[in-house]
């Protein structure tokens, strides 16, 4: 199906995250990089050694989530927008999500935005805590938000109406 | 028809420009082409074709396609997807097949 | 008549590869572009790249051009460059035609040419394709990034390559709704990192639908799509009509090869190059001694492999009129690698199969 329609399935997106208690000990990226092309920033921008993609740029991503420190310098490196950060050390009821976001406007902290999952339906109105656009994460802006942990793994994007 | 704003770009305008379109008045900016500044202005009809006259617009925007050809000037086939707006140009549907002058 | 040592026709990113490797090995080169800016269709990528560091990844398409312009001036005094020039013919004796602007017509003799013309936007046939509003996928992009101006309001795209998949999402951050993709085959044909990224957008894609027609009177108005079977037939009943002002046709690029055939290399029609392309030895010399060709003229592929192409066609294209470098072989060797480094998976493989149909073993030129 994930060919046909450009969703993943539960059980691969599942297979992505790292266990809760790592998500739950402080921010770890989210590799969303499922089929094989040839590509490799992610492992180059890293300066923790905490992806891997090896001699073959085609092969898939692995992260280390004992590497990963959740700094989210892949996130604006990954040319398919593939990576997110999830944090669930900040609170036991709701999770923190860095995803890149390059559309207008950008949002500002203390905004509240729709969150969307996979396939852009809106699940809940969530908090936008930072907005990270600096030089090096040349046009791409990494927004974090706060969400409800019920949907933790389900929110994936967000929408921002204009003013 | 104009992008106001945009993450990633930001477009320089150069000086507005005046020229004409089938007669009427029309603006556009220096540094674009004839077929941008047309298609900015809201028209999509840029010509008609040789035999059943049904409407043209351009297509591939990169000079290939002959989709978008204007009499412009007094001359005949110009690629307007290609071709810098200048002022006072007089830019015309084309008729036809056009003639050499 | 204009001497010329080395030729490059077409300054997109094969060409300027091409003039960047000839020139630091020591041969003069003339690059003929027929747009007023070089970089070809890198100008309106404003995504980031895939591929390695070596070939510019997770840098914008847009930013490439001067990062190889700046390059490319570190030979200035080996490099000319001459935009608003079409090559228009190449003969038999070595002669090329060339047009600067609409009315200096010359002719141009050089030792060697390195052709780098790139692609062109294929067509889709269906009632009234022809209508104003419907365009090349690539046409939209220049519009909108080059020229900042909005092609329409609602906009369907055809196609879910990646020129269907990047354009659609940058039509949205033009301020711009894509209603729908589609594409007639079975499953995605690009990157799927891409089409995740257009789908949590809420942009359906719809795979085995096609356009069944185009409705309007002076420009488009209303698109119907319907299913196909998996014999590409349309399924009667299964019709949905969309209410665009746009149609966005991206179904494919096919090789601009027209300089090619006039000068009489070999050519064969491959299906996974997507068009016909000149038969070619390892260093990209075609049939027709000292006719080199890269880039998308040899076949469609990403702008990532035309770099690593137009690298490899000028170092041996110099080599081949006298300025074989000490390093050649290394250097040879670092872009062979590159490119089958970029070939080595599931897209690559099919462009591999292709390859293999045109490459003519064991004729070493240099």
């Amino acid at each position: 199906m994930f060919e046909k329609t450009g969703i993943p399935s539960e059980e691969m997106i599942m297979g992505k995250f790292p266990p809760i208690e790592r998500i739950n000990k402080g921010p770890v990226a989210v590799v969303e990089c499922y089929k094989e092309i040839p590509c490799n920033p992610c492992e180059t921008a890293c300066r923790f050694n905490a992806i891997t993609i090896g001699e073959d740029i085609n092969n898939i991503p692995v992260l280390s989530k004992d590497n990963c420190t959740g700094c989210a310098i892949c996130l604006s490196k990954c040319p398919g927008l593939a990576i997110m950060v999830i944090d669930g050390s900040k609170s036991d009821t709701t999770v923190q999500v860095k995803l890149p976001y390059e559309f207008l406007p950008l949002p500002t902290a203390g905004e509240i935005v729709k969150g969307l999952d996979r396939e852009g339906r809106n699940l809940a109105d969530v908090k936008v805590i930072q907005v990270q656009n600096p030089k090096s994460f040349d046009r791409t802006p990494v927004v974090t938000i706060e969400a409800d942990r019920s949907i933790m793994y389900k929110i994936r994007n967000i929408r921002t109406e204009a003013k | 028809m104009r992008i106001e704003q945009h993450p990633i770009l930001q477009f320089q305008k150069g000086k507005k420009l005046k020229f004409t379109f089938n007669g009427e008045e029309v603006e556009g900016f220096d540094g674009e082409t004839i077929a941008a500044a047309l298609h900015a202005a809201g028209v999509k009809v840029l010509g008609r074709s040789l035999f059943l006259h049904r409407p043209r617009g351009f297509y591939c925007a990169i000079g290939n396609c002959s989709s978008c050809l204007m009499t412009v000037n007094g001359r005949a086939n110009v690629k307007t997807c290609v071709t810098d707006l200048e002022e006072g140009m007089v830019v015309e549907t084309q008729e036809g097949k056009g003639v050499i002058i | 008549m204009k001497q010329a040592e080395l030729l490059i026709i077409g300054g997109g990113p094969a060409g300027l590869c091409a003039a960047i490797s000839a020139a630091s090995s020591g041969a003069s080169v003339l690059v003929a572009e027929r747009n007023k800016n070089l970089g070809g269709q890198l100008v309106k990528q404003t995504h980031m790249f895939f591929g390695s560091e070596k070939q510019y990844a997770s840098t914008r398409g847009i930013d490439i051009t001067g990062i190889l312009l700046h390059e490319l001036n570190k030979y200035k005094e080996n490099v000319e460059i001459m935009t608003d020039t079409t090559i228009v013919g190449m003969f038999e004796d070595g002669v090329v035609t060339a047009l600067h602007k609409e009315d200096n017509y010359f002719k141009i003799k050089p030792n060697a040419v390195v052709v780098a013309t790139g692609a062109f936007e294929k067509a889709l046939a269906f009632p009234n394709n022809d209508l104003p509003g419907i365009y090349g996928a690539g046409a939209v992009q220049t519009l909108m990034n080059v020229y900042g101006v909005k092609p329409g309001n609602k906009v369907l795209m055809v196609g879910a390559g990646n020129i269907g998949l990047i354009v659609s999402y940058q039509l949205m951050q033009a301020g711009v709704q894509v209603v729908a993709i589609l594409d007639a085959a079975p499953k995605i044909g690009g990157y799927l990192v891409h089409a995740s990224k257009i789908r949590r957008m809420g942009v359906p894609i719809l795979t085995s639908h096609t356009v069944k027609k185009a409705i309007g009177k002076e420009f488009l108005e209303k698109a119907i799509v319907c299913q196909v079977d998996d014999k590409f037939n349309q399924v009667e009943g299964t019709e949905m009509e969309f209410d665009v002002d746009v149609m966005c046709i991206s179904v494919g690029l096919t090789p601009l090869n027209e300089l090619l055939s006039m000068r009489g290399c070999q050519m064969k029609y491959v299906p996974q190059l997507s068009g016909m392309v000149p038969l070619r030895n390892d260093n990209y010399e075609t049939s027709i001694e000292n006719v080199f060709a890269a880039g998308d003229t040899t076949g469609v592929e990403e702008a990532s492999a035309a770099m690593v192409e137009g690298y490899l066609a000028g170092l041996c294209a110099a080599a081949k009129i006298g300025h074989m470098t000490d390093d050649f072989e290394e250097r040879k060797n670092d872009y062979v690698k590159q490119l089958e480094s970029l070939r080595s998976g599931p897209v690559g493989k099919h462009i591999l199969s292709g390859i293999e149909q045109i490459v003519i073993k064991g004729e070493q030129y240099v």
